[in-house]
C-alpha cells in the first residue's frame, strides 16, 4: 500500500494509521501544509487549543485516561517553546505523547530565521527521543517509529520536527509494519529465576508491603487486575504513589491510602517498619522516601520496573526485576498459585493488628465546621456524589491536589490524571478536556485551585468550542495554599506573594465564556450545588469558597523520616518543626 | 540493606559511598546528527563527570560510531551513568570496560617543548625512553608525538614541564577489550 504523497499528507496518513482520533494543536506558518491536509480529511478531529501548553496537557489527559498515545501539532518557534512544559510533564510522569512541530525550511535552519528555534536542541532534555526530519524519504519511518517509542518500554514524549520544505516535498508513504527498532528494544519479560526468588521472599515475609506506582497503570488494565489478584491471594497491605492511585481500589480492604509526604500515617509507618517491600512500577521519588538514610531501614526490597535506570538510583534494593509490571505480576501470581505458597498467617495477623493501630490515628481527619466549607469536606462530598458514575478526576497542583488524592477514592486505573513529577500548575483543565474527548459520556472533573486554574484558563474556550462538558471544581482558598503552608512552616508565616489578589469573579468569568458558573460557601448548600454541577449538561466553573487557612496534613516535613509525621491533631507551633537543614530542601 | 546511592538532597548524610573510581565506558551509537549532544547533554544535565571523551565512526556501512568516555564517581553513580546512557534511543550498547578490567586503552598526545642546549638534549633523551616521535623540530623547539595509556602521557608531560613545556594537545582515550570477542 505504498503511495506517493506530500510530507504533510504523510503526517496525516500516519496519524490515521496509528489510530489517532484527536489531534490537539494550534496553527502557524510552519505547519500550514499539515493544517491543509487535515482540512481535507474527516477521520481525525483536530482540537484547537488556546495555548500550546494546553495542547500538550490535553494530549496527556487523553493518553493517560485511554491508554493510547496522545498527539499534538504545533508551529515552529513559539509554538514549540510553549509546548515544552507539557512535554517535560509527560517525560516526568511517563506519558506516551507524540508532538509534531513545524520548522523553518531546511535551507534556513541555523540562520535565525523568523520563528526559528532549535527545537530538537531545546527538547532533547524533555523528551524520550526526538527527530529533525531532513529528508522526505525518512518521514514515514520516523512517524511510525515515534509512536512505537512513545508507547513502548517506559512511555514518554517524542518530538518530530518537520521543516516546511519537507512538508511540501513528495515521496513514497509506507504504512506501519511490525516495527523492530534496531536499538530500542525494551525488556518486557522479567527474569524467571529472579521472580521465583521474589515469590520465595514474599512467602517468608512477616511484615510485607506492596508499594506500587504509575508503572502499574502504564502497564494497562490487566496489570491492575493482576495486582488485585496478588493482594487478594497474599493478603498483603498495599499503598501507592500519587501516580499509581486506582490500580488497587481505594475502597479495598488492604488499601492503606497513598504514601509519601502527604500520605497516610499507616502507609508511611508500614513502609518504615516493614521487613519486605515490594516496589512495583514506582521509582523511590523524594516525595515518597523522605529522608533517605532513614528510609525503611530494616527491610529487604524488591524492585520491579521496566526502566533499568530506575533501579538503585536513590535506594539500593536487594532484588531487582527488570520488566513490564504486567508481565512480571502475571508470573508472580502464577508462581504463587502453582507452588501453593501461603503468607505466614500468624505473622500477617500481628502485622495487620499493628497497621490497624496506625489506621486508628485517622491521619486524614480534619475538624469539620458548620459555617465554613473545609476543603477536605468538599472533596469528600464530591466523591460521595460522583462515586456511582463513570468519573474521571484531573487536578491542578497544590493543596487541593493532595486533598483530592487523600479523600477521593479511585476504584479503577486511568481515572486519575494529575501532574506528579513536574507538579505543573495549569495541567488540570486541558487534561480534563483531553480526557473528556477520549470519554465523551463520562463525568470529568478538574479539582482545581484558584491560582492554578488561572494558568491555563484560556482553555475554557476550547471546552466551549468542542462542547466538552468538563466540570471545574475550584477549591478557592484565596491563597496559593501550598506555598502559604510552606511559608507558615519555614518562613515565620510571612506570606510573601502567596495571597491570590485581584481574583476574577469566577461565576462572571464562566458567563463570559458562555458556560455555567456556580458559587458555594455554605456547607449546608454544598451537596445541592455539587448536584447542580453534575446535572448540568455543559461545562461548569464551580467556585467553592473554602477555609482559607487550612493546612494539608498529615505531612512528612522535609528532611524527616517516614515515622516522623505531623498529624492533623498537632497542637504545637507548626513553624518550629523543620530544622535548618530541612529548610534547604524543596 | 539500605546503602544509599543518594543523588538526592533528601539524604541528610549525603550517604554516598566514599569510593571514587575512574571508569572507561565504550558506547556504540548510530552515527546520526545530535547523538553526541545527547550523550554530552546527559552528563551535564545530571551532573556526571567527563574526564575525556572521544568519538569517531567505526563502521561506515552500518553507520556506527564509537564514543569512549572516561568518567569518575562512586560505583553506584557509574552504574547509573551506564543505565542512563542505555535509555538514549540511538545507543546500541554501553560497556563498562573497567568492570572486567580486561581492556587496552591508548591516547595520542602532541607535546610542544621549547629549549636550547642541555635542555634540548635532555628532552630528546627522555623522548627516546618514552618512545615518543619527533614530528616537528626547529632550532629551539620540538613537537613530540606520544601514544600510550593516559598515565604514561601524564608522566612524560610532567618530565617536560621543567625542561620547557609549551603546550599539549591530547586526543582522549580510545579503548577496546582484550581477547577475540566483541565488546
Ligand atoms: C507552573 C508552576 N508554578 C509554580 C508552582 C509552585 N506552586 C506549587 S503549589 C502552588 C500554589 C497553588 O495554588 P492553588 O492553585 O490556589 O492551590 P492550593 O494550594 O491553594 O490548593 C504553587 C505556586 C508550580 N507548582 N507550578
Ligand atoms: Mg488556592
Amino acid at each position: 500500500m505504498s503511495k506517493i504523497m506530500t510530507g504533510a499528507e504523510m503526517v496525516v496518513q500516519a496519524l490515521q494509521d496509528q489510530g489517532v482520533t484527536h489531534l490537539f494543536g494550534y496553527p502557524g506558518g510552519a505547519v500550514l501544509p499539515i493544517y491543509d491536509a487535515l482540512f481535507l480529511q474527516k477521520k481525525i478531529q483536530h482540537v484547537l487549543v488556546r495555548h500550546e501548553q494546553g495542547a500538550a496537557h490535553a494530549a496527556e489527559g487523553y493518553a493517560r485516561s485511554s491508554g493510547k498515545v496522545g498527539c499534538l501539532l504545533v508551529t515552529s518557534g513559539p509554538g514549540a517553546t510553549n509546548a515544552i512544559t507539557g512535554l517535560t510533564d509527560a517525560l516526568m510522569d511517563s506519558i506516551p505523547v507524540v508532538c509534531i512541530t513545524g520548522q523553518v525550511p531546511t535551507h534556513l535552519i541555523g540562520s535565525d530565521a523568523f520563528q526559528e528555534c532549535d527545537t530538537v536542541g531545546l527538547t532533547r532534555h524533555c523528551t524520550k527521543h526526538n527527530y529533525l526530519v531532513r529528508k522526505i524519504e525518512d518521514l514515514p519511518r520516523i512517524l511510525h517509529e515515534a509512536f512505537y517509542i512513545a508507547r513502548s518500554g517506559r512511555p514518554g514524549p517524542v518530538v518530530i520536527d518537520i521543516p516546511k520544505d519537507v512538508q511540501f516535498a513528495s515521496g513514497t508513504y509506507t504504512p506501519p509494519k511490525n516495527i523492530q527498532h534496531k536499538t530500542y528494544q525494551p525488556q518486557v519479560k522479567g527474569d524467571l529465576a529472579k521472580i521465583k526468588q521474589a515469590v520465595a521472599m514474599m512467602a517468608k515475609a512477616k511484615k510485607p508491603i506492596l508499594y506500587t506506582g504509575g508503572g502499574v497503570v502504564n502497564a494497562g488494565p490487566e496489570a491492575s487486575t493482576l495486582l488485585r489478584e496478588l493482594v487478594q491471594q497474599t493478603n498483603f497491605p498495599i499503598t501507592s504513589t500519587l501516580m499509581g492511585l486506582g490500580a488497587y481500589p481505594g475502597s479495598g480492604p488492604n488499601w492503606l491510602g497513598m504514601l509519601g509526604m502527604h500520605g497516610s500515617f499507616e502507609a508511611n509507618n508500614a513502609m518504615h517498619d516493614c521487613d519486605l517491600m515490594i516496589c512495583v512500577g514506582a521509582r523511590f521519588d523524594d516525595r515518597i522516601t523522605g529522608r533517605l538514610d532513614a528510609f525503611s531501614p530494616g527491610s529487604q526490597k524488591i524492585h520491579i520496573d521496566i526502566d533499568p535506570s530506575s533501579i538503585n538510583k536513590t535506594v539500593m534494593v536487594d532484588l531487582a526485576i527488570v520488566g513490564d509490571c504486567g508481565h512480571v505480576l502475571e508470573d508472580i501470581v502464577r508462581l504463587w498459585r502453582a507452588e501453593a505458597h501461603q503468607s505466614d498467617p500468624k505473622a500477617l495477623k500481628a502485622w495487620w493488628a499493628q497497621i490497624d493501630q496506625w489506621r486508628a490515628r485517622k491521619s486524614f481527619g480534619y475538624k469539620k465546621s458548620p459555617t465554613t466549607i473545609k476543603p477536605q469536606y468538599a472533596v469528600e462530598r464530591l466523591y460521595e456524589l460522583t462515586k456511582n458514575r463513570k468519573t474521571y478526576i484531573t487536578t491542578e497542583v497544590g493543596q487541593h491536589q493532595m486533598w483530592a488524592a487523600q479523600h477521593y477514592k479511585f476504584e479503577e486505573p486511568n481515572r486519575w490524571m494529575t501532574s506528579g513529577g513536574l507538579g505543573t500548575m495549569g495541567y488540570g483543565l486541558p487534561a480534563a478536556i483531553g480526557t473528556q474527548l477520549a470519554h465523551p459520556d463520562a463525568l470529568v472533573i478538574d479539582i482545581a485551585g484558584e491560582a492554578s486554574i488561572l494558568m491555563n484558563i484560556q482553555e475554557l474556550s476550547t471546552a466551549k468550542q468542542y462542547l466538552a462538558p468538563v466540570k471545574i471544581f475550584i477549591l478557592n482558598n484565596e491563597y496559593m495554599g501550598m506555598v502559604r503552608q510552606w511559608q507558615e512552616l519555614l518562613h515565620g508565616g510571612r506570606y510573601s506573594s502567596s495571597y491570590s489578589e485581584a481574583l476574577p469573579d469566577f461565576v462572571k468569568l464562566a458567563d463570559a465564556y458562555g458556560m455555567k458558573g456556580i458559587r458555594c460557601s455554605d456547607p449546608a448548600q454544598l451537596d445541592s450545588a455539587i448536584q447542580e454541577m453534575i446535572d448540568h449538561p455543559g461545562a461548569v466553573l464551580f467556585d467553592c469558597l473554602v477555609d482559607k487557612a487550612e493546612n494539608c496534613l498529615p505531612m512528612i516535613p522535609s528532611g524527616k523520616a517516614h515515622n516522623d509525621m505531623i498529624l492533623p491533631d498537632f497542637e504545637e507551633d507548626i513553624g518550629k518543626v523543620i530544622d535548618d537543614k530541612g529548610k534547604m530542601l524543596v | 540493606m539500605n546503602a544509599q546511592a543518594a543523588l538526592s538532597p533528601y539524604s541528610s548524610s549525603a550517604g554516598k559511598t566514599e569510593r571514587h573510581e575512574t571508569h572507561v565506558l565504550s558506547v556504540l551509537v548510530d552515527n546520526e546528527p545530535g547523538v553526541l549532544a545527547r550523550v554530552v547533554g546527559l552528563f551535564s544535565g545530571r551532573g556526571y563527570n567527563i574526564e575525556s571523551l572521544t568519538v569517531a565512526e567505526v563502521a561506515h556501512a552500518q553507520g556506527l560510531s564509537r564514543i569512549t568516555v572516561v568518567t569518575s564517581g562512586a560505583p553506584e553513580t557509574i552504574e547509573q551513568i551506564s543505565h542512563q546512557l542505555e535509555r538514549i534511543v540511538p545507543i546500541h550498547t554501553v560497556t563498562d570496560l573497567t568492570l572486567d578490567n580486561a581492556f587496552v586503552q591508548r591516547e595520542l598526545a602532541m607535546i610542544k617543548v621549547r629549549g636550547k642546549g642541555e635542555n634540548r638534549t635532555e628532552a630528546l633523551r627522555l623522548s627516546e625512553a618514552f618512545r615518543a616521535r619527533v614530528i616537528d623540530a626547529t632550532t629551539e623547539s620540538f613537537i613530540f608525538e606520544l601514544t600510550g595509556a593516559p598515565k604514561k602521557i601524564d608522566d612524560f608531560v610532567e618530565l617536560m614541564r621543567p625542561i620547557g613545556l609549551v603546550e599539549v594537545s591530547r586526543t582522549g582515550v580510545a579503548a577496546i577489550t582484550r581477547g577475540p570477542l566483541e565488546m
